[in-house]
């Protein structure tokens, strides 16, 4: 039986069909989650998608970590639950403390769709173990609140413990500090990641399939007896 | 019948491209002498009762468990009748 | 103060009423006491006022646009399922999928309240789809702007940017493909278009009508508010005077959080087939959601407007039933349903009440506080409103301008070598023809994965089943110079354009929206340009086998006496079997071959050359020939299916020359050129004759598709080879000059953004 992965759906939430669908090509079982649930279903992971979760109001992410599934999820991510936040979901993780710093304004201003090369630097999270330490991807990416930004202690214990994840190489679209695209817990199973891997598993759709790993790599994870 | 009002700005260290970006619009504009725009929010609370301690310590959980993001935020609370 | 009420109005004959200040003439107020046998109430004034404006009711241009029907193609029966007069016109494209699409403006607002105005005009087009039972599932905004350097233009265009990417990324539509045009003409008058298309199974077609006595009128969204009071009658029907901006007040504020709710949400109620009818609240909010539901439906509605969730406290009756608040709709119900649509709204937090009910007889009527303040027969004012001839003339200097051609005697022409690529870098780096990754970037192209081409691919090609592959294309084209020089042509230009567009994708044509931007119906040279073009257009999609399945009309875009660019905008939509045979435009493999389809003459009227290099605009636009152009759209179908051809592009704005540079810079390797010997060099790259396409085969294919070529009597000129990648990667054309593609992506790359940041 394929392991099934949760894609959270809040109102607002724009890419959790595009999850699914990226969990479905990686050989697993996308299980829709309602925002208002008071439980994850049993799932073997959870993803938070991209989207402008209600509105972006507030603050991105803001009003979505106190949602009630968002409960089931912090309870499973302490337990050890495979969680990835994408991009909104993200912004969500930070808010809800699964991860430290915060998503601001991106540093010019604009939304900014572009196909973005990044490097895996982080291979031993659940989320990631199915890339090369130091490999290359091009995954798009498309937010207007992707900078990433933590104190200079937050910062330097991220990169002495391996826990940034991925970072933008040639430009850096929003002003994340230290280019940091993504990062983990110390567990290394909550990811958040602003670039959206979803749009990059199809060679008709996307500019690469280089984002399809970030979902088999979960899926071995779960399969290993 | 109480008011809270709840400033919130982002912490000095924080870049914030849009005080910026103000900043210079007003110095296009022809107003001398800016050097420093920071821009941010004001939540303005109506709230049943008394403007007591009480509601000064809610208002306070308010701005800490919602309003502001204590990572990248500071705020300020004034509470009136 | 008291309300105005009908029994009020039927005591007090003699009241003066402001109709000339809501926007009616003498005539037409005579016209409403006629109809009603009364003086109308204030708020039946402010409904008729509303409805009777030109953007509402068409008035001036209903007499023409009766062609795109009278004019219907024979093809339309296989493929229109919903014709003309509803929100959004739908066609087959088969596998049992109906896909609608429409393109609207927006301009006005765009120019008073840039952000919001080009915000609103997206979220307006979206719901027009959602309305016809589909999900929306990509948009596309043509724009147009005054010079690139104007002022005037760093004012409105960031901001009209930022609204449609804030609105449609907020959505989740992807935004595949628009236009971006910079022309004097438009400087006063900046042009919003806005495009979308939504899918669904043909047995989910929703139509507006409200049928069934005792059906409940529901009203659900957003609150109602003082947004845009008056705003359509106001801006539409105004031209702006040479003092710039001043009116602020009227314009709509957008929320595109609640409009996602709003689209999930309608999604569901018809997956469960809870309504007989629904209309989405526009221009002119409640006034034109029940005049038209009961108009078109069994004629008769009673609604309790106090039922309406307000915002706003204060709001009179008028002001409710004028308010342009967003991201409203109103749907009719069977009361057995009633609950589980509840139901649905509590789901997604969306605000739902009960307005009213579909009634036996064949009045609207409308109460207040226990008093009847509307009482009139619908279809008076939803769609029997006035209808001008207005008076039309072809232009005096009109001959004047066609007889001033661009001949080599009158703009000097480049001749050498250096002058030809000189030119050539000028031409790559001018506003027009310069990458427009400055915009496109600031929209999401991706969300809900199937968007297989974006701009700056000829078509958007979105994915419409991940099962069998089918999929649909659009494109949209405009030319105001080709409509300006003769308007009749200049339509059937610009919709062969974009149905070449559709078809170097690889998708076939089936369908077409329009835009028709103008200057003022009250300018006989103007009504004459309206009239030219809509004639033009008829007879194009009839010639073309496409039918009109709907658009939209916008008058009075003009400065004092300076009307735009007569700007006729044609979308085309298409559909493709298997989007896996898609035609993209990048160069492919080193040593392909390079051909070019088609005819080149010495066509430099209205040229993006012209208008560059020397700000001329004059001559005869290139000649038209539709039965060329449906050729050549079969050759690039064909040739995509049969797995033929590697890219393909179609030659419009900049010539030759443009077409090469855009497929060398998408795929990042040159080209060796050798241009025909029977042709001047300078024509051959900069002539925008229409009917070509640049298409690129390997060469084991080449012979074959000549020979389709031969076949259909279209000519066809192997033009050069594909080479050069990396450091090596030269456009070079033979005998002539060479440029690196290095140089040639720097000047296309830097124009937008040294100009806006």
């Amino acid at each position: 039986m394929a392991p099934r992965i949760g894609v959270v759906t809040f109102p607002g939430s724009l890419d959790d069909r595009d999850a699914a669908r990226a969990v479905r090509l990686a050989g697993g079982e996308p299980v829709a989650l309602w925002h208002k649930d008071n439980s994850v279903a049993g799932v073997d992971a959870v993803v938070l998608p991209g989207g402008f979760s209600y509105g972006d109001y507030l603050r991105c992410g803001a009003i979505s970590r106190f949602s009630p599934v968002m409960a089931a999820v912090i309870e499973g991510a302490q337990a050890g639950l495979p969680v990835l936040g994408i991009c909104n979901g993200f912004q969500i993780l930070c808010e809800s403390g699964l991860l430290p710093g915060a998503l601001t304004r991106n540093d010019n201003l604009h939304f900014v769709c572009r196909d973005q090369r990044l490097r895996i630097e982080s291979v031993t999270t659940a989320w990631t173990s199915g890339y090369t330490a130091g490999q290359e991807i091009v995954v798009p990416l498309k937010n207007g609140e992707g900078g990433y930004v933590a104190d200079e202690r937050t910062l330097d214990e991220l990169e002495a413990e391996g826990r940034v994840v991925a970072r933008y190489l040639e430009v850096n679209p929003n002003g994340s500090r230290r280019d940091i695209a993504g990062i983990s817990n110390a567990a290394g199973n909550v990811v958040g990641l602003m670039p959206h891997p979803e749009h990059a598993v199809e060679p008709l759709t996307g500019p690469t399939t280089d984002g399809l790993a970030f979902f088999t790599s979960v899926l071995t994870q779960l399969v290993r007896p | 019948m109480a008011r809270v009002v709840v400033d919130v700005m982002l912490k000095p260290e924080i870049l914030d491209p849009q005080g910026q970006a103000v900043q210079g619009a007003l110095g296009r504009l022809g107003f001398a002498g800016v050097t420093s725009v920071r821009q941010g929010k004001q939540f303005v609370i109506d709230v049943d009762g008394p403007a007591d301690d009480a509601l000064r310590s809610r208002a306070d959980e308010m701005a800490t468990t919602l309003l502001a993001n204590l990572v990248i935020e500071d705020y300020t609370v004034q509470v009136a009748d | 103060m008291s309300v105005d009420t009908v029994k009020n109005a039927e005591t007090t004959p003699e009241a003066v009423q402001p109709y000339a200040e809501l926007g009616l003439k003498p005539d037409e107020y005579a016209r409403i006491r006629e109809i009603l046998g009364r003086r109308p109430t204030s708020s039946e004034l402010a409904m008729y006022s509303v409805m009777w404006s030109e953007h509402c009711s068409y008035k001036s241009s209903k007499v023409h646009l009766r062609q795109f029907g009278d004019k219907i193609p024979a093809e339309a029966a296989d493929v229109l399922l919903v014709g003309i007069g509803e929100n959004a016109g739908v066609v087959d494209v088969g596998q049992g999928y109906a896909v609608t699409f429409k393109v609207e403006s927006h301009n006005h607002p765009s120019y008073v309240e840039p952000y919001q105005g080009a915000a609103t005009g997206v979220g307006g087009i979206v719901r027009d789809i959602l309305t016809m039972g589909a999900r929306p599932v990509a948009v596309m905004d043509p724009l147009r702007f005054g010079p690139a350097d104007a002022p005037d233009t760093r004012r409105v265009l960031p901001g009209i940017v930022g609204g449609i990417g804030g609105y449609g990324n907020c959505l989740g539509l992807p935004n595949i493909g628009g236009e971006l045009v910079f022309d004097p003409s438009y400087l006063g008058n900046p042009l919003v278009n806005a495009l979308c298309v939504g899918v669904m199974r043909h047995e989910d077609i929703k139509l507006a009508k409200a049928a069934g006595p005792g059906n409940l009128v529901v009203l659900f969204g957003a609150k109602t508010g003082g947004d845009g009071i008056g705003g359509v009658s106001v801006l539409a029907s105004e031209t702006f005077d040479a003092d710039g901006p001043s009116k602020r007040p009227s314009v709509q504020v957008g929320d595109p959080f609640t409009e996602k709710l709003l689209i999930e949400c309608c999604l569901e109620i018809f997956a469960a087939d809870l309504v007989v009818g629904i209309q989405d609240l526009g221009g002119a909010g409640i006034s034109c959601a029940t005049s038209e539901l009961a108009s078109a439906g069994t004629g008769g509605m009673h609604v309790t407007l106090d039922q309406v969730p307000l915002r706003d406290a204060s709001l009179s009756p008028e002001e409710i039933l004028m308010s342009e608040s967003q991201e409203r709709m109103c749907a009719i119900v069977e009361p057995v349903h009633l609950d589980r649509f509840l139901e649905i709204c509590a789901k997604w937090d969306v605000t739902v009440t009960v307005i009213g009910e579909v009634t036996s007889g064949d009045r609207l009527v409308i109460e207040w506080h226990g008093e009847t303040i509307v009482d009139v027969p619908p279809r008076t004012v939803a769609h029997e409103g006035p209808v001008y001839e207005r008076p039309y003339a072809r232009p005096s200097w009109q001959n004047a301008l066609q007889a001033d051609a661009p001949t080599p005697e009158r703009l000097a022409r480049p001749s050498t070598p250096a002058e030809l690529r000189d030119t050539l870098l000028r031409m790559v780096a001018s506003p027009n023809l310069a990458s427009k990754t400055w915009v496109t970037s600031q929209y999401d192209k991706y969300v809900q994965g199937n968007t297989v081409l974006a701009q700056p691919e000829d078509s958007g090609m979105v994915r419409i089943d991940e099962v069998t592959g089918l999929g649909i294309a659009l494109a949209t084209d405009g030319n105001g110079r080709f409509a300006k020089l003769d308007p009749y042509v200049g339509a059937q230009l610009a919709l062969a354009e974009a149905y070449r567009n559709v078809a170097a994708g690889g998708a076939r044509p089936l369908a077409v929206t329009n835009c028709l931007n103008f200057g003022s119906p009250e300018d006989p040279d103007v009504m004459w340009q309206f009239a030219e073009a809509v004639r033009g257009l008829a007879d194009g999609c009839l010639e073309l086998g496409v039918p009109v399945t709907g658009g939209n009309v916008s008058f009075y875009n003009q400065t004092g006496d300076l009307p735009i660019l007569p700007t006729p905008v044609i979308g085309v939509l298409g559909v493709i079997d298997d989007v896996e045979r898609r035609t993209p435009m990048a160069f492919g493999p080193v040593g392909e071959t390079i051909l070019l389809v088609g005819q080149t003459r010495d066509e430099l009227a209205g040229s993006e050359w012209a208008h560059t290099v020397h700000g001329h605009l004059g001559g005869l636009p290139p000649m038209v020939d539709l039965s060329r152009e449906r050729q050549l759209a079969d050759i690039l179908v064909a040739g995509s299916r049969d797995g033929m051809i590697t890219a393909a592009h179609d030659v419009s704005d900049g010539g030759l020359a443009q077409t090469i540079v855009e497929m060398a810079l998408r795929s990042g390797t040159g080209a060796r050129i050798f241009l025909p010997d029977d042709l001047d060099p300078f024509v051959a790259l900069f002539a925008e004759s229409a009917g070509r396409a640049v298409v690129v085969v390997p060469r084991s294919e080449e012979l074959r598709f000549t020979d389709m070529c031969v076949a259909r009597y279209v000519p066809v000129a192997r033009i050069g080879v594909v080479d050069g990648v990396g450091k090596d990667a030269v456009l070079d054309v033979q005998g002539l000059f060479s440029v690196d593609l290095a140089d040639l992506n720097a000047a296309a790359e830097a124009t937008l953004p040294a100009l806006f940041g």
